[in-house]
């Protein structure tokens, strides 16, 4: 796990391309004028933000992560469907639980982004993060974290344990090398 | 053909927007209410592009990204106060 | 042809979002209610927007592409806005409906 970029003056790289991007987006245009603008913007912003932001670990493996982020679209659409059709049957059919996912990443940044996908995949919305922040004393680490989810249809709770830690969990462990 | 699609795709808005009232009128909690918000913030975006479709106009795509973000920053407001009675802490 | 299109588009999104707000009113309880809008609508929101992409991108001069901002947007607020309002309800303990499992798996919070 590496926290510090290369560069000290591009402290983020990853997020100085989103603001480029974005700046471009927002305009609508490639002009030159603007792809100055964008790049002027997309490194002071981070240089003078830097000093309030709590250090998270840098992607590591870029790759990886695109080819992540299209397994996570591809079953973003195909969950779309399956809770469309979960929602218009019969609702006595339905048996919702929550379970328990005991997690094997310590950071918060990648913990998000795991939540996340796990709230944009097939009928489960992630609901907390176990221990409570508040109930540990600063610096100390937790043995073991849990993340609650609820589940729209239970079915087998084993197999959606393991669906989560391998299809989600594991490139994510890769990708920030954790 | 156009023309019509978008008149249907503006009922059906137009309905689950009825729908979205319908809950935040019958509760009967406080969260189903925001969620109810939420989602009726969300279908607003939906209307104002297609009603910038209607009228062939990208005028409207600032105020739908404006309307995205204060939806959000609203919902996440409700709840933080929900769960601490303090917006920012 | 790109009529057939986006005319597709606009029917599948805005019957994606008619099954999120039918989900709000028809399903029994808290939990379950926040399945529809916080994953129907954004697939919806996305082949509007896509839809609107399209048909700006067709009939007018020049490429727009801003609908692919509002759709990233969208998409990358849907689950932290359901995490705080699913977090609101466990604290405030609202009830779920009884065939629901797991219900010890939550902590009381502090």
């Amino acid at each position: 796990m590496r926290i510090e970029a290369k560069f000290k003056w591009l402290p983020t790289p990853l997020r100085s391309l989103l603001l480029f991007l974005v700046w471009l987006l927002l305009n609508n245009s490639v002009s030159a004028g603007h792809i100055v603008l964008a790049v002027i913007l997309a490194i002071v912003i981070p240089l003078a933000t830097s000093p309030f932001r709590t250090k998270q670990p840098l992607i590591l493996k870029p790759g990886l992560a695109l080819r992540h982020l299209m397994l996570v679209l591809y079953d973003i659409i195909t969950a779309n469907v399956q809770v469309a059709i979960l929602i218009l049957g019969p609702n006595n059919k339905l048996t919702p639980g929550f379970v328990k996912v005991p997690l094997d990443l310590t950071q918060s940044l990648p913990i998000t982004i795991l939540a996340s996908t796990v709230s944009l995949t097939p009928g489960t919305v992630s609901a907390e993060v176990y221990p409570w922040a508040e109930s540990l004393t600063e610096g100390e680490e937790p043995e073991e974290r849990f993340l609650l989810i609820h589940v729209l249809d239970l079915k087998d709770e084993q197999a959606l344990i393991n669906t989560i830690k391998q299809r989600y969990e594991a490139p994510l462990k890769e990708i920030f090398q954790c | 053909m156009l023309e019509t699609v978008i008149l249907i795709v503006f009922a059906m808005i137009g309905v689950s927007l009825l729908l979205n009232i319908w809950r935040l009128l019958i509760g009967p909690s406080v969260p189903d209410r925001i969620l109810a918000l939420d989602t009726m913030y969300i279908n607003t975006i939906a209307l104002i592009i297609l009603y910038g479709m209607s009228s062939g106009t990208t005028l409207y795509f600032e105020a739908a990204l404006l309307i995205a973000m204060l939806g959000f920053v609203s919902t996440v407001a409700v709840c933080k106060y929900l769960l601490r009675g303090d917006i920012i802490e | 042809m790109t009529e057939w299109i986006i005319s597709i588009l606009l029917l599948i999104g805005g019957s994606f979002v008619l099954v999120g707000s039918i989900g709000l009113v028809k399903m029994p309880d808290f939990y379950m209610r926040l399945h529809g809008p916080t994953k129907a609508t954004t697939l919806g929101m996305a082949s509007l927007l896509t839809a609107a992409m399209v048909f700006f991108s067709t009939t007018q001069a020049g490429f727009s592409v801003k609908e692919i901002l509002i759709s990233l947007f969208l998409l990358l607020t849907a689950p932290v806005s359901g995490y705080m309002m699913i977090k609101s309800a466990i604290h405030h303990k609202l009830e779920s409906i009884e065939r629901t499992q797991g219900k010890d798996n939550i902590e009381d919070d502090v």
